[in-house]
């Protein structure tokens, strides 16, 4: 059968069809994803399901943040499956609340009275200018609440597949999509089809070091390892497509024969969950290790705007390519070690 | 459910005396849970903080009784009285305030976070203005799975002026949520005066720029509180969405135990002690000689006993296992 390939957005898009034909539970609500554009919101991802389910089902919202993430945690208490959207992941600060106080913790507080099964979804990461608000990588801060699972699909087949498994999962889901990823393309099944959450997938095999990446640093890191292909350097990259649940085990088992790791995110490094993969692996496999854990993060910066800076703060392919060549090297990759102390550029990026 | 809106000038006429035996008998069951704060922590029983509604029964009474058993209410951090109305059994409550493994939470929950899902009591909530949301999802569930239930949303006067207030009120306005937003101005958001913190003055005024029917009324009062909220429930019931009830009360004892309440002089709380709630439907129930004086005091030792049962219930069952700490993280 020839390869049915769509664009990630449109992937998305076909797993909330699919899950809504199927559970008459699972129900939409955001800003502006009913009428705007395509009458699928700003990146298109619910195009055509309020003409598909009517409006009962796929609900524009008023700009409350705060409070229709609080009405989906009501409603999910209640015997819905709500599938939220935040127009982007920035303004996850003005539901903080409905997340992190009410949806993460309403099953432990009650001792296991009930469940809370939304999907929280929105998008994260830099795509050309939109400046600190509406940029940043925010998934940290979501890795680090108990009660949460985070997803953060980088191929239009995971998009899916991991869609369709957190409008099914029973706990509050924070569905992590990149801005640079939607309108690209790939191969997705038609029909059912789930992808486990806590399941990481080796995108290319290699025995030198091991590139754990999510989203778009995966593709740098493929990128990177192609270059190095001449010089006889084999690169692991690692997909991991889900932060919560974490699946260290795969990481572990490729440290233990690459012996090296480097970490990549766009999100700023102070305090980012490469730190936790670092600390995970040296726990576990500190005597494989042949060099420090180095990690390729965000500057701890908020994201600029004009072209120049935005490519200074955000890790790129060449930055990559230093940090495996200083891993190499056994030598220190110094934007890992850019503390704040002193707000130079060189710190920022050398 | 019997309907027990006044339709004469008598305030009990028309109303079914069972009915009203067990609205009294409710409110003293409340009286008496919250009356035993204090020894609890002077056992040293409890750790944290409560929060005791007492001088605010005929507003969780009255609301309560006024809806069906299966409708759903959120409540708040003062939410005691509002899970004993909603028919929450008392021993699994006081298992609660002990953290034991026979409390609602199984422990882990405590004062702040008591819920029973069998009873529709979608649990307190430690952050104020948390309840709105979950009240009106619930109202959103019910709508959309087109059952006939309704939610009503507890929260307080401090409640008033978070966002939340005005997110999800105006969501359940423009969709026509089945919801009553009952605020209860006990007249403090801990030490804060309304009028000091709140605008306009009228907190009820507030229903105006969201453009549903709004009512203040006597939150001493049970029977004022259960029409208001039946009519607020017609409305939900039939269509017509979300209503505010704005029930005046007083917070007789501090903001939690132990506050010291320098905010406020006993001459201001002497005659609201006089409206004590549950006095004055004790009172008014004798008058109409729907009980007799022998009755509402043998009412009293019972429900005393039931919560002495209650604390015993609660002290002879265990501790959580150290392992359940991990559990229910996740479902």
């Amino acid at each position: 059968m020839p390869e049915r390939v769509m664009t990630y957005s449109a992937a998305l898009n076909e797993a909330i069809r699919e899950e809504m034909r199927r559970d008459p539970t699972v129900f939409v609500m955001g800003e502006d994803i009913a009428i705007w554009g395509d009458a699928g919101g700003v990146f298109g991802v619910t195009n055509g399901l309020m003409t598909e389910f009517g409006p009962d089902r796929v609900r524009d919202t008023p700009i409350s943040e705060e409070g229709f993430t609080a009405l989906a945690v009501g409603a999910a208490m209640t015997g819905l499956r709500p599938v939220v959207e935040l127009m982007y992941f920035d303004f996850i600060t003005l539901a903080m609340d409905p997340v992190v106080n009410q949806a993460a913790k309403m099953r432990y507080m009650c001792g296991g009275q009930v469940k809370v099964p939304m999907v929280l979804r929105s998008n994260i990461g830099p795509s050309g200018g939109k400046a600190a608000q509406h940029s940043q990588s925010l998934e940290s801060l979501m890795v680090h609440i108990p009660g949460l699972k985070v997803a953060v699909p980088s191929t239009a087949h995971d998009a899916k597949g991991l869609l369709k498994m957190a409008i099914r999962d029973d706990n509050p889901v924070i569905f992590l999509e990149h801005k640079l990823l939607y309108f690209t393309k790939g191969e997705v099944p038609e029909g059912d089809y789930t992808i486990p959450f806590g399941e990481a997938i080796v995108r290319r095999a290699g025995q030198h070091v091991t590139v754990v990446a999510t989203q778009v640093m995966v593709d740098r890191a493929l990128q990177v390892a192609e270059r190095l292909v001449a010089e006889g350097i084999e690169l692991e990259v690692i997909d991991l497509r889900t932060l919560v649940p974490l699946d260290i085990d795969t990481v572990v088992q490729s440290v233990q024969r690459t012996n090296r790791l480097l970490v990549c995110h766009e999100a700023v490094e102070r305090g980012g969950w490469a730190g936790e993969i670092a600390m995970q692996v040296q726990d576990r496999a500190f005597d494989y290790l042949d060099a420090p854990i180095a990690r390729v993060c965000g500057a701890n910066v908020p994201v600029p705007y004009s072209e120049t800076l935005e490519k200074v703060v955000i890790p790129g392919e060449e930055d990559v390519l230093r940090a495996v060549r200083a891993l190499l090297c056994g030598t220190h990759f110094d934007r890992s070690r850019e503390g704040g102390a002193q707000p130079c550029r060189e710190q920022i990026r050398t | 459910m019997v309907n027990l809106v006044a339709r004469e000038a008598d305030r009990l006429g028309g109303r079914h005396p069972e009915q009203l035996v067990a609205m009294l008998e409710r409110m003293l069951l409340i009286r008496a849970f919250d009356s035993c704060l204090p020894d609890l922590y002077t056992q040293n029983l409890v750790r944290g903080s409560t929060h005791a509604a007492i001088g605010q029964e005929a507003v969780a009474v009255g609301a309560c009784f006024a809806l069906q058993p299966d409708d759903y209410i959120t409540s708040t951090h003062r939410g005691h009285g509002h899970a004993i109305a909603k028919g929450a059994d008392p021993r699994r409550m006081m298992a609660e305030l002990l953290g034991r493994v026979d409390g609602y939470c199984r422990g882990k929950g405590g004062s702040m976070h008591i819920a029973d899902f069998s009873k529709g009591m979608l649990g307190a909530n430690g952050i104020v203005g948390g309840g709105f949301g979950v009240a009106a999802g619930a109202a959103l569930s019910a709508s959309l799975l087109k059952t006939d239930r309704i939610a009503l949303c507890f929260f307080g006067d401090g409640a008033i002026n978070e966002g939340s207030f005005l997110e999800v009120s105006n969501l359940a306005a423009i969709w026509r949520l089945p919801i009553i937003l009952l605020c209860e101005n006990n007249q403090f958001a801990m030490s804060a005066r309304p009028e000091r913190m709140t605008s306009p003055p009228n907190l009820v005024d507030r229903a105006l720029g969201l453009g549903i029917p709004g009512e203040c009324i006597d939150g001493m009062d049970v029977l004022a509180v259960y029409d208001a909220v039946w009519r607020g429930a017609q409305q939900a019931r039939s269509g017509n969405g979300p209503s505010l009830i704005v029930a005046n009360c007083y917070r007789l004892l501090g903001h939690f135990s132990g506050d010291t309440l320098r905010y406020r002089s006993k001459e201001e709380v002497e005659p609201w002690l006089d409206r004590d709630p549950v006095a004055l439907f004790s009172a008014q129930l004798i008058e109409a000689k729907v009980v007799s004086d022998e009755e509402a005091v043998t009412m009293t030792r019972a429900v005393e006993r039931h919560i002495a049962e209650a604390l015993e219930f609660a002290k002879t069952s265990a501790t959580p296992d150290p392992s359940q700490a991990w559990e229910d993280v996740y479902a």
